[in-house]
């Protein structure tokens, strides 16, 4: 080979990483909005920190989650859907009750997808873990595969939905963590109705981004999940427990 | 003679199919999404394409969108794409069709409301 067909490859080699490196920089802005045309991004790992100090004896967030996705109840508890329930922890020992609030948490390996039969049950790019109606075929493996008790099947016809949130009879469902609003760069319900009217004790954010707040806390601060022993890597995370 | 012949048929054959074919109601927007007879022909596939890319892909691109055509789609009067004179319904009655995505999805228009989180 002569030097200069050397030269000439180096530089292509080089030209080829220039390619490489410039989508790869472009990533970084992607954490931010995304364009109704983009497809979600596993860049991003959307998730929740809450901190229990501060989550008192309200339910702002269950009333704005059920309200926001048109999540009605019939007054009877064992059938209605519930998508976010605030869950009273007691020391026996002691007496001191904590309350926090509990949902789908967003699994890294979320247990529902596994044992889901048709593919309905699924994690998207950006980890949300997201129930695909269209295919639920409504066997509620998910429901009883999940550790959390987070999702619900839909027992009774349903009327006066959400243009945003459609939902059935026959399948099952949970918390999206408002992917309809994530979609469009705002934050969930619950999260801006517990920094309104509650104890300021949720915040949503991307546990990928260096920049974010989320990111920095979880660094900076101790928090952990529920049921860690499960390994199962949740997207929401806890203070104070 | 024979062309004159086949005009007249031709003629008939379209008033007969007339006389009993759905009257589609269009009450908001310019024009659709795609030509009408691309609508009329494949409007299901481009739901059901978009149905897919939305959930799965988290593609939120409005111009298929089932939203969409209810928002221009939804009679003035109810508010609403099924019904008696329905944009929906109407048709599907008379082709036989029956689908079950306003099961779960809203056949109401989004009425725009201010101020909500
Ligand atoms: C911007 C408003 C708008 C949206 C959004 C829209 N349409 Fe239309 N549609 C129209 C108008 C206006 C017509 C009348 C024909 C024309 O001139 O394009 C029409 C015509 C049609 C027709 C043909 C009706 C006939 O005369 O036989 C069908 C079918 C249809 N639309 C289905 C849909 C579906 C399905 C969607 C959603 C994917 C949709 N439209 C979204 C405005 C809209
Ligand atoms: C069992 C409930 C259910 C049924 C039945 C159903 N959908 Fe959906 N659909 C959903 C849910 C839930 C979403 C997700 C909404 C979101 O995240 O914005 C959705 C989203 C969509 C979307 C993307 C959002 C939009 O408005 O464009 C399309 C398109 C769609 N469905 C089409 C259909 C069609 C067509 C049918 C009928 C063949 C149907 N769906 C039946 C529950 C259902
Ligand atoms: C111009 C008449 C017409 C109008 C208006 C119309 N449809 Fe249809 N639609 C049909 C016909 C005809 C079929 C069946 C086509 C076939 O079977 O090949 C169909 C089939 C469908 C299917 C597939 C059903 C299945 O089981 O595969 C869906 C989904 C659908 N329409 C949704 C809609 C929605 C939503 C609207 C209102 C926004 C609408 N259509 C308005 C004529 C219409």
């Amino acid at each position: 080979m002569n030097p200069e067909r050397r030269q000439l490859l180096a530089w292509g080699a080089a030209a080829a990483a220039g390619a490489m490196l410039a989508p790869g920089l472009r990533l970084v802005e992607l954490a931010q909005a995304r364009s109704p045309e983009e497809a979600a991004s596993k860049l991003q790992r959307w998730g929740l920190l809450i901190d229990i100090a501060k989550c008192g004896e309200c339910d702002a967030c269950v009333t704005a989650c059920h309200e926001e996705n048109g999540v009605t109840s019939r007054g009877r508890p064992t059938t209605d859907p519930q998508w976010i329930r605030k869950v009273s922890l007691a020391d026996r020992q002691t007496g001191y009750v904590q309350t926090l609030p509990l949902m789908c948490q967003h699994c890294e390996h979320p247990p529902c997808v596994d044992v889901c039969p048709t593919g309905a049950s699924f994690k998207r790019a950006d980890g949300i873990v997201l129930v695909d109606k269209h295919t639920c075929i409504g066997c509620r493996y998910c429901v009883m595969a999940c550790p959390y008790a987070a999702r619900s099947f839909v027992h009774e016809a349903t009327s006066g939905q959400k243009p945003d949130v459609p939902r059935g009879k026959g399948t099952v469902e949970s918390c999206t963590l408002c992917v309809h609003r994530v979609d469009r760069g705002d934050t969930p319900a619950c999260v801006v109705a517990c920094n309104r009217d509650g104890g300021r004790a949720m915040a949503f954010g991307d546990l990928n981004d260096k920049g974010g707040v989320l990111y920095q806390r979880l660094r900076d601060e101790p928090s952990s999940q529920i049921r860690a022993d499960l390994a199962l890597n949740t997207g929401v995370r806890y203070q104070g427990l | 003679m024979t062309r004159f012949a086949a005009g007249i048929l031709a003629a008939v054959l379209a008033l007969a199919a007339q006389a009993g074919a759905p009257k589609v109601k269009i009450e908001r927007g310019e024009a659709c999404v795609a030509p009408v007879a691309e609508m009329r022909r494949d409007h299901m596939k481009m739901l059901f394409h978009q149905r897919d890319r939305t959930l799965r892909q988290g593609v939120r691109a409005p111009r298929f969108s089932l939203k969409g055509c209810v928002d221009c789609h939804a009679s003035e009067k109810t508010g609403s794409v099924l019904g008696q004179d329905g944009f929906c319904s109407s048709c599907h009655e008379y082709a036989a069709v029956k689908i079950d995505c306003f099961e779960c999805h809203t056949p109401q228009r989004a009425v725009r409301t201010a101020g909500k989180p």
